[in-house]
């Protein structure tokens, strides 16, 4: 199938909406995605067709909606090359992921132990861990960046011991778009340590490139549907087997035991263990077909596709002096995400302005503060690349940025 | 774009006050971590504390810029006592905005640290 960005973006209704009369330029999915109309169609499916609760009842609906659910899990678990969609575990969102892996893995591990992160995460994979590092009082330390925002590879015999119970890191960074080279990291961290648990934060890799986590060889991977075309309120969790059958529960309640006595209960095998109370059914199943759009698709042209666009966005925005352009120059070496300033501008000042032509780009420090001080700078532009996204958006950007820097700076330097 | 009357750009293009004092001035540096904005100011307040003399430094947003270049030239000349007492709807008054709830910290963040230096 050929490529065609406009022919995918007459999927998204909301890409047919005008404000003041001008098409919308969504250069922001890196914080959530746009939603297709056959993912948008499933959810209401859901609440006309069978809008009832799984696992409980024996009546047709309940098993209609039970077993949706259920295939969903299976065409996650296929997506990300899991062959045992027991492994796959529903959640809020990423965020939740990590604070489930906290919450169980961490606050378990042995003394001396010590958790490695890095300065590039998202706050959602150092604030969890933070937490566990003061309860046991155990260190979390952090892995650099070079000047181009990669990973200091060196940085890992350095901060990893026999000790290091934990390291947690991002595949794709959500600012700097750095894709971050994680079976040669894991194949590094194995040698020093082979117990190391190794979880990824995949919230910006599997809406954007294939992967496998049998490959990988990873133990822990999370992500959110809002960021793949999928519904707001679901992520995903997956973990190894044998790691999930060990972990205590994160949340107790209904559907995650097996038996309940007043004074004990037997839990439930994972995932249900993992899954306490109703959860997101709508939202599970929109994930569902949000995977088949990406699959129709393929994962393959989608990379491709930012991978062009990034190359052309590049190129243009480096030729304005008064930019500053944070991360990888080389566009093999990053997602379709662009964090800049331009030189004397507020990032607010410059969305802004931005807004004027319907342009979305991000402005502050996207959950991102460590990453944001280890630049030495207080926040930045994001400006980040999709499916449904071509050259015109990026022109638009360009013109808008010219504007902007018109407009505040009377000249263009 | 309404936010950016011409009074508010004429202020961030050219801000007045803009500088450190020499001297026995009164120093306090605020942030808003959030969107990044700093700001010092710095007060020289007579014995009858009267404000003889102030000025800023720092970095922000238009809307925050514009704030402590028209705030620092309002109060000079005045008492603390009147200083203290102005409030959001006088930041408003000032910048001729009504302020968003995304822009409002911006457009405090000059006043509170103002305050902040009075109460020292
Ligand atoms: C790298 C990364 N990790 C985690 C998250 C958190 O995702 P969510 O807010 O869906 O939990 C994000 C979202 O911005 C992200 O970019």
């Amino acid at each position: 199938m050929l490529f065609k960005p406009s022919k995918i973006a007459s999927d998204f209704p909301v890409l047919q909406r005008k404000i003041k009369g001008k098409r919308i330029v969504y250069l922001d999915s890196t914080a959530s995605s746009l939603k297709p109309q056959s993912v948008i169609q499933e959810t209401v499916r859901y609440y006309e067709e069978c809008p009832v609760n799984i696992f409980r009842g024996v009546y047709t609906l309940s098993e209609e909606a039970t077993e949706g659910y259920e295939n969903s899990r299976g065409k996650v678990a296929e997506f990300i090359g899991c062959p045992n969609s027991a492994e796959v575990v529903f959640t809020r969102n990423a965020t939740e992921s990590l604070n489930l892996i906290a919450q169980t893995v961490g606050r378990t591990l042995p003394a001396h132990s010590n958790i490695v992160s890095t300065v590039m995460e998202h706050h959602a994979n150092i604030v969890p861990w933070q937490v566990i590092s003061g309860e046991k009082k155990i260190p979390l330390r952090f892995i650099d960046i070079d000047n181009e925002g990669r990973l200091k590879l060196d940085d890992l015999e350095k901060k990893i011991d026999k000790n290091t119970a934990i390291l947690t890191f991002t595949f794709i960074s959500n600012v700097l778009g750095t894709i971050n080279p994680v079976k040669e990291i894991i194949a590094r961290v194995k040698k020093i340590n082979k117990n190391t648990v190794i979880v990824i934060d995949a919230a910006q890799a599997v809406p954007h490139l294939k992967l496998s986590v049998m490959d990988l060889g990873c133990d822990f991977l999370v992500f959110s549907a809002h960021k793949m075309l999928g519904p707001t309120g679901v992520g995903v969790l997956w973990g190894k087997a044998e790691l999930l059958k060990k972990m205590p529960p994160y949340q107790t309640g209904g559907e995650m035991i097996r038996e309940v006595q007043l004074e004990k209960t037997v839990y439930n095998e994972p995932p249900y263990k993992f899954e306490a109370g109703t959860p997101d059914i709508a939202g599970v199943l929109g994930l569902a077909k949000a995977v088949e759009y990406l699959e129709n698709i393929g994962m393959g042209k989608i990379r491709e596709h930012e991978k062009e666009l990034t190359v052309y966005a590049l190129g243009k925005l480096q030729k304005l002096s008064a930019i500053e352009i944070y991360g990888p120059k080389e566009a093999t070496e990053r997602g379709g995400v662009i964090a800049f300033n331009l030189k004397g501008i507020h990032p607010h000042d410059v969305a802004q302005i931005l807004n004027n032509d319907n342009i979305c780009i991000r402005s502050g420090h996207h959950c991102a503060m460590p990453l944001h001080h280890r630049l030495e700078i207080n926040s930045s532009c994001r400006a980040s690349f999709y499916l449904y996204n071509d050259e015109s958006d990026v022109d638009a950007l360009l013109q808008g940025l010219e504007n902007t820097a018109k407009f505040f700076l009377r000249k263009w330097c | 774009m309404d936010l950016y009357r011409d009074n508010i750009l004429d202020h961030f293009r050219n801000p007045r006050n803009y500088g450190t004092l020499a001297g026995s001035a009164t120093r306090v540096s605020q942030n808003n971590p959030s969107c990044g904005d700093s700001i010092t100011i710095n007060i020289d307040l007579s014995q009858k504390g009267k404000i003889r003399a102030v000025s800023f430094t720092g970095t922000g947003c238009a809307v925050s810029m514009a704030s402590a270049s028209m705030l620092t030239e309002f109060i000079k000349g005045k008492t603390s006592t009147e200083v203290l007492a102005l409030q959001k709807e006088d930041v408003e008054r000032l910048l001729g905005l009504k302020l968003t709830l995304a822009r409002i910290k911006c457009a405090l963040l000059p006043l509170e640290t103002i305050h902040q230096a009075l109460h020292k």
